[in-house]
């Protein structure tokens, strides 16, 4: 068999049903396969595009997504999204092609070291140098890629070796010596967690993204329940923990909410469950939760006490973890009565500091109300896709998640650009659900050629870009800590994104007046096919509330 | 606190975190690798990309070829050992790492001096060598070049011994580290 249908065996074994990819000359005969393997090919614009898509995919998913580009220049634009799923920990396999063997090292034409470049932001990468390697690599990849802590797995491939003929064999397992993720969480160390959880007074449950990763919304939900605790979820653990929902903090960290910001600031015991306690969550790292003791499971041992010293460390699979621990805990008929005290303080910051913002007067339509009007029109159902910016953090604020998988976006790179591929991927993982990206005026710009992927595809996505004629972000930091002093973040009215949509097989549409929002939204769904929305919003908008730089949780402003 | 299972509560204050705790010693890992492209590239990458110091390195075949063994020195006072292994262990060709122990193992070092030595200090030289049972490999009419095998604190204090007649030049193996007795390193 020729190792290029061998290497289609090897995806649809893997059971991959859509890969995203760019073809070239290193890559040639590989794209030969795609004319008869049965395996749907996206085309994209761009080999970025391609990798978001691939990580949109995986994230709406749960299963591997894979881009195929071709060497030297298809395979250094795939480096963006490779570092991407590396932060976010999304599945992912990029199979690039390579220059042929004995040009390996001269600067041969469109040669690129993808392997050393890429060696800092993949789990793991592979060079292909023995064809008969080919399959075994491939499904090494897949395993490598999707289990433990995920990420993504580069397969680089010389084209020659590519142009051979193997003798293939389905394989039926891989063996990686150096390679044995733990998942299972120690017992003792969860019945430790559970008593010390059951004599908590101001618990907080944290849940982060691996919640997410492990489809562990449904066994973090049982264990809130099960008692009254309180959640809060990061930015990547939004529906893990499904909002609106009476024990629901909203969103901690850097944009999150007062209450759930006050609340790990008091916490006695903090339950992080698949999260990294990354910066933007902790703010001043010596202030972060002074008063409490923390529960750590992570699958990935080394998350351990990296930021901030564990109390009790449980390293596997929050999926049985979390259950194990809800059942310890229930054994301990913990007396639900001692979390009153705690609910009335939470309670009090509800009310006092509500995620708000002031509205218009006028017809304008401010960011937020977009945010809520989309919520309205979409009755919560729709999987949200991101971009990166002020409009990110309010539709990570302003929408509400009822299950995981459904807020897709680039927490850990902050990858602008991501938005618009990662819900072609969404899309084609999950045919029929209404796929929404919202995007700003900047990162629609950077991978804005997948509109005509859309077209061509009729992946009915619909594009919302609040759009503010800045990069609001920044402009914002600008703003606040340099003095107003905006330097280069003035877009201008450029592009007409209604002519832009057009241009590219879309249709495009602009609201201006927040009083039809809701209907006019809901006239954009309707519209069949892939639709991009101009949506006018305050230029000089902020988002908050906010943790200042180096400033601690309880010191929020906004 | 009761025995597991027992259906006692746990007091919070009990609790001690877990840190990734600088030792303040040095350190020596011996990581066993698969013998596959890049690996060493992958290792000191990581080491490069967390900003941790490598004091010495030394890399060499095993008893099974398709492994090879590093031999790392640390500084644990400057990081924390935990966080390193456990990074190093997430390298998928990472196959084995042990922190080996001083007491519980034999690390050696190679080490040659080329030593300014002519007519006058030559006889003090090679009582030197003698001393530290180092050997000549070398000698031409201004200079030797001395050969010495030992733990790190004997090459140093080799090193401290010639140096007063003039150092020509000083390459260092790094250290090798075996673990003593039947355990396997
Ligand atoms: C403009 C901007 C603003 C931001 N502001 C905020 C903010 O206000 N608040 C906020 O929270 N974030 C914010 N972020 C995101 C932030 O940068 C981090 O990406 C995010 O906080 C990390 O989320 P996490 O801790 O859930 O970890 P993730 O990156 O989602 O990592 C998942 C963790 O789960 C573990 N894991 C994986 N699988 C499993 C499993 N099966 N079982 C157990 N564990 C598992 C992994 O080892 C890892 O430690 C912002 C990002 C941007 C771009
Ligand atoms: C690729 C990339 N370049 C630069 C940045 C820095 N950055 C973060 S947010 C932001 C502005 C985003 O502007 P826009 O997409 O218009 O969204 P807004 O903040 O206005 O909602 C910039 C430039 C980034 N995150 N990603």
């Amino acid at each position: 068999m020729r190792a290029v249908d061998a290497v289609m065996e090897c995806l649809k074994a893997e059971g991959v049903d859509v890969v995203f990819g760019y073809p070239g000359g290193a890559n040639l005969p590989t794209y030969d396969a795609f004319v008869d393997a049965g395996i749907q090919h996206i085309l994209v614009r761009h080999e970025a595009g391609g990798g978001h898509a691939a990580e949109g995919y995986a994230k709406a998913s749960g299963r591997v997504g894979v881009v195929f580009a071709t060497s030297g220049p298809g395979a250094t634009n795939i480096i963006t999204p490779l570092a991407d799923a590396m932060m976010d920990s999304t599945p992912m396999v990029a199979i690039t092609g390579q220059v042929r063997t004995e040009l390996i090292g001269t600067d041969g034409f469109q040669e690129a070291d993808i392997f050393g470049m890429t060696m800092p932001v993949v789990k793991h990468s592979m060079v292909i140098r023995d064809p008969a390697d080919i399959p075994r690599t491939i499904h090494e990849a897949f395993h490598i890629a999707r289990t433990g802590r995920p990420g993504p797995v580069l397969v680089d491939m010389p084209v020659d070796l590519t142009r051979a003929d193997i003798d293939y064999q389905p394989v039926a397992d891989v063996h990686l010596p150096g390679y044995q993720p733990t998942t299972r969480g120690n017992r003792k160390q969860v019945r430790l967690a559970a008593k010390a959880l059951a004599n908590a007074r101001r618990p907080v449950l944290y849940v982060g993204g691996g919640a997410v990763l492990a489809d562990a919304g449904a066994e973090v939900t049982e264990l809130a329940t099960s008692d009254n605790l309180p959640v809060t979820c990061t930015l990547m653990g939004l529906g893990a923990f499904p909002a609106p929902h009476p024990q629901w903090l909203g969103m901690l960290g850097m944009h999150g909410t007062r209450t759930a910001n006050y609340a790990i600031d008091e916490a006695d015991l903090i339950v992080a469950i698949g999260a990294r306690f990354d910066d933007r969550v902790t703010a001043k790292l010596s202030e972060f939760a002074p008063h409490a003791k923390f529960v750590h499971i992570d699958i990935d041992p080394a998350e351990i006490s990296k930021n901030v010293p564990a109390h009790i460390p449980i390293v596997g699979d929050c999926k049985t973890i979390v259950p194990a621990l809800a059942a310890e805990y229930r054994s301990l008929s913990p007396d639900s009565s001692r979390l009153n005290a705690w609910w009335e303080r939470i309670r009090g910051w509800q009310e006092q500091y509500p995620l708000r913002y002031q509205d218009t007067e006028d017809t304008e339509i401010k960011p937020q109300r977009a945010i809520e009007a989309l919520y309205e029109a979409t009755g919560g159902n729709a999987i949200i896709s991101s971009d990166v910016g002020q409009h990110q953090m309010w539709a990570a604020q302003f929408y509400h998640y009822p299950a995981p998988r459904r807020w897709i976006n680039s927490g850990g790179l902050g990858t602008m650009g991501f938005g618009l591929p990662a819900a072609i991927g969404a899309q084609m993982a999950n045919p029929g659900v209404l796929t929404c990206v919202v995007s700003g005026d900047g990162s629609i710009q950077m991978n804005a050629q997948e509109f005509a992927t859309c077209a061509q595809y009729e992946i009915p996505i619909k594009v919302f870009i609040l759009n503010n004629g800045y990069l609001g972000m920044v402009r914002q930091w600008q703003e606040l800590f340099w003095d107003r002093r905006y330097s280069h973040v003035d877009m201008g009215q450029f592009p007409d994104f209604v002519k832009l949509a057009e241009a590219y097989g879309c249709t495009g549409m602009r609201f201006t007046d927040k009083t039809s929002l809701v209907d006019d939204i809901k006239r954009a769904i309707d519209t069949p096919g892939p639709v991009v929305v101009d949506v006018r919003v305050t230029r000089e908008e902020n988002t908050y509330p906010m943790i200042g730089p180096g400033a601690a949780a309880r010191d929020m402003v906004g | 606190m009761g025995e597991p299972g027992t259906k006692d509560r746990l007091s919070l204050e009990e609790l001690e975190a877990s840190r990734g705790i600088y030792t303040g010693r040095k350190h020596v890992l011996s990581i066993l690798v698969e013998n596959k492209p890049g690996v060493l590239t992958r290792v000191s990458g990581l080491f490069a990309r967390r900003g941790f110091n490598i004091d010495t390195l030394a890399v060499g075949p095993t008893d099974d070829p398709t492994l090879s063994r590093i031999t790392m020195t640390l500084d644990g006072a400057q990081h924390p050992i935990d966080q390193v292994t456990k990074q190093l262990h997430k390298l998928v060709n990472v196959i084995k790492i042990r922190d080996l122990e001083p007491s519980e193992m034999v690390a050696r070092e190679l080490a040659m001096f080329k030593i300014h030595a002519d007519g006058v200090n030559r006889a003090e030289v090679m009582q030197i060598v003698e001393i530290f049972r180092a050997k000549v490999v070398d000698v031409t009419k201004r200079s030797v070049i001395a050969e010495v095998t030992g733990g790190r604190d004997k090459i140093e204090a080799f090193e401290r011994m010639v140096r007063p007649f003039g150092m020509v030049e000083m390459a260092r193996t790094g250290e090798i580290a075996i673990a003593r007795g039947r355990a396997e390193t």
